[in-house]
């Protein structure tokens, strides 16, 4: 196993492994299932740039585009706009044999452990199906694999949980098992919907810890999607923030939270509570109304009906562009005009 | 003192016949409230914390082994009521309860304005279109606009949805009301949204509450005290303030040290292995087997020690506490 971790880091190299462009996702709308009706534009000009070793976190309320971005990213979904290039190759329009070379180098870890393992299969099989799949026909080697992989997420004695079934075992072990299934073709890139969103807190931080061992020594480039941004700061490099579809400020894990740029951030921020007794005493600071609708999003500023700060004549009419506020910290907000334009977005 | 109290829960267990065994999950509990205060039952998944809210409910389900002790509300004593008397005097009268995930809780075929008014018209026997006005000036006071009556579940956003289900528990002005995991499923802000509502009536009502919840970060925007239940049992009944600062049992130490903080990088701890099987709990303190301060006599079953209001279930504090 060391061997292999050692060949791993020396393939280590600063060049991204994932760069999304402008990334555009929608989904149509039909009347009468057949009659064009609009779009739903989930994910709405996305960039991203991701290597080894790293992790993006991606935050967002419910409907902002989280999922619908990584199941892109997965090729679930099919790009409407942009490109994703993965290890140098544009993959928008693999073809199905392609595609399941890539989706073997890529590794998902879902968020409801239960949902995602079949109840009538023994964590035995559950593991040997990525491996049967990938066209590995030595029985001694799938089980040379399943128990290494089982020793990785610390489920030992190993011998004891393969008979099993999911529901024989605790929400921990069952999200354990999904991460060595993730884990057993030895992915570069594991993307991790909302992991640990279903478990109780005293087992989140094993696995966030378990987590972060895996990625240190498989040097794994990780796509921690969440809307917990407290266990982002444990988790994370990079913190992206979504709303309505776009991401509107990026930045390093200390940047965004001490130097929060973007109200909906700051809102975000706010609303979450640490365990202190004063919180009794206060009400919390949220802004006002919901998401806006994907179908027909605010024009400028998405974040515009709702921000307390909102500029009228210039939120509401005209897009904000990307300023650069130095140290990678991007925003998207009319507040920080006077910084350099990073990027125009219309 | 006992007259003041709005709630009292003496000695209160819940057994399930299993095949396997008697599952002991509400096993001896006791604890108090006083009217217009809010207590949180933390503790990990496993531990009865939702057992103990249906015990006190009476919402039980078929395979029932064991259900004694006593509930008072106020001067009533509910346990010796009859399963009918029950439901004319306590249940949405004087106590109501938003259940876990409650916005998958509604009725899919269901007017959301009728199924506020239902307990109106179950309880109360008033005509529906009194039970109407009513459940629209519920619908105002928990934030959901009044055109929003006439709509099914369905049309709603699951932050709409958890405010009628509020509206629903709220809407017979119960003196008490048992909220479990009333925001687990919710988004950051939604969740501020609705621990602003619930302080909101908190105030403006004067409703108590009985809030579960695995999380203890949310739980401190209401919380006047914290219960900690540990497999079956409450092992201890803190202050909040004191809570959240030094909590007392090492099992609520652990628990707090596991919690994620956005504004402070303490390393986190977690509690090795799991809660013990309820069916045949250990005997002497439950949580001997992960406590990290265990020494001999946590073999045996540790007695209450009083601080005040406050008490700890655990043998550390033998010298300092008041033996109950």
């Amino acid at each position: 196993m060391t061997e292999e971790i050692m060949t791993k880091n020396a393939e280590n190299s600063t060049e991204p492994i994932l760069i999304l462009k402008d990334l555009q996702v929608y989904f149509e709308l039909k009347k009468f299932g057949f009659q064009h009706a609009g779009y739903v534009r989930a994910v709405d000009g996305v960039d991203m740039e991701l290597r080894r070793g790293e992790t993006i976190a991606i935050v967002g309320e419910s409907g902002s585009g989280k999922t619908s971005l990584m199941r892109t990213i997965l090729r679930v979904n099919n790009p409407t706009g942009g490109t994703i290039s993965f290890e140098g190759q544009v993959i928008n329009n693999l073809k199905s044999s392609e595609l399941k070379a890539f989706r073997q180098k890529v590794g998902y870890v879902q968020q409801d452990p239960y949902g995602a393992m079949a109840p009538f299969m023994s964590i035995r099989s559950i593991l040997e199906e990525p491996l049967k799949i990938a066209g590995i026909k030595d029985k001694e080697e799938r089980s040379r694999r399943v128990h290494q992989v089982m020793e990785e997420v610390k489920m030992t004695p190993v011998d004891d949980f393969l008979a099993k079934f999911p529901h024989q075992l605790s929400g921990g072990q069952q999200q354990r098992v999904v991460i060595a299934r993730a884990m057993i073709l030895n992915p570069v890139l594991l993307v991790a919907d909302e992991p640990v969103s279903m478990l109780d807190a005293s087992v989140r931080v094993e696995i966030l810890k378990l987590l972060r061992n895996l990625q240190e020594s498989h040097n794994l480039a990780v796509i921690y999607i969440t809307h917990d941004l407290a266990t982002v700061r444990y988790f994370s490099e990079y913190i992206y923030v979504m709303y309505a579809g776009e991401i509107i400020e990026k930045a390093n894990e200390s940047d965004l939270i001490n130097e929060t740029a973007h109200p909906y951030t700051h809102a975000l921020l706010a609303a979450t509570s640490d365990p202190d007794p004063k919180n009794v005493d206060e009400f919390q600071d949220v802004p006002p109304g919901e998401p806006p609708s994907l179908v027909n999003p605010p024009a400028g500023c998405r974040f515009h009906p709702r921000c307390a700060q909102m500029i009228e004549g210039v939120c509401n009419v005209e897009v904000p562009p990307e300023f650069d506020l130095g140290k990678e910290h991007l925003v998207s907000c009319w507040l920080f005009k006077d910084y350099e334009v990073a990027k125009n977005r219309s | 003192m006992s007259e003041e109290k709005i709630i009292r829960i003496q000695d209160l267990k819940l057994h399930f016949t299993t095949t396997r065994g008697a599952v002991q999950a509400v096993d001896g509990v006791n604890f108090d409230l006083a009217p217009n205060k809010a207590v949180v039952v933390v503790g990990e998944s496993g531990c009865g914390k939702t057992s103990l809210a249906k015990a006190v409910l009476r919402l039980l389900p078929r395979n029932i082994g064991e259900y004694s002790g006593k509930v008072y509300l106020k001067d009533l004593e509910t346990m010796s009521l009859s399963d009918e008397e029950y439901r004319k005097q306590v249940r949405w009268i004087k106590m109501s309860m938003v259940p876990q995930a409650a916005m998958n809780s509604l009725n899919p075929v269901m007017r959301v304005g009728d199924q506020v008014a239902e307990p109106m018209i179950v309880h109360y026997g008033v005509d529906k279109d009194k039970a109407m006005e009513q459940a629209a000036k519920m619908f105002q006071n928990v934030g959901v606009p009044v055109d929003f009556l006439s709509r099914y579940p369905f049309e709603l956003s699951g932050g709409m949805r958890q405010r009628v289900a509020i509206a629903m528990a709220l809407v017979t002005s119960p003196e008490l009301v048992i909220l479990d995991e009333p925001t687990s499923a919710l988004d950051v802000l939604t969740q501020a949204n609705i621990f602003n509502l619930l302080k909101r009536i908190k105030t403006e009502l004067e409703t108590s509450f009985i809030l579960i919840t695995h999380d203890i970060s949310t739980s401190s925007e209401l919380a006047d005290i914290v219960a900690v239940m540990y497999a079956g049992q409450i092992v201890e009944v803190s202050e909040s303030h004191r809570f959240f600062s030094t909590p007392r049992h090492p099992y609520s130490a652990k628990l707090m040290a596991s919690v994620p903080r956005l504004r402070s990088k303490e390393e986190l701890d977690f509690i090795v292995g799991r809660p013990p099987s309820l069916i045949n709990p250990p005997t002497g303190c439950r949580f001997a087997e992960r406590c990290p301060k265990r020494f001999g006599k946590c073999a045996q079953e540790p007695p209450i020690y009083n601080f005040g209001e406050d008490w700890v279930k655990c043998w550390l504090y033998e010298d300092q506490g008041e033996k109950a």
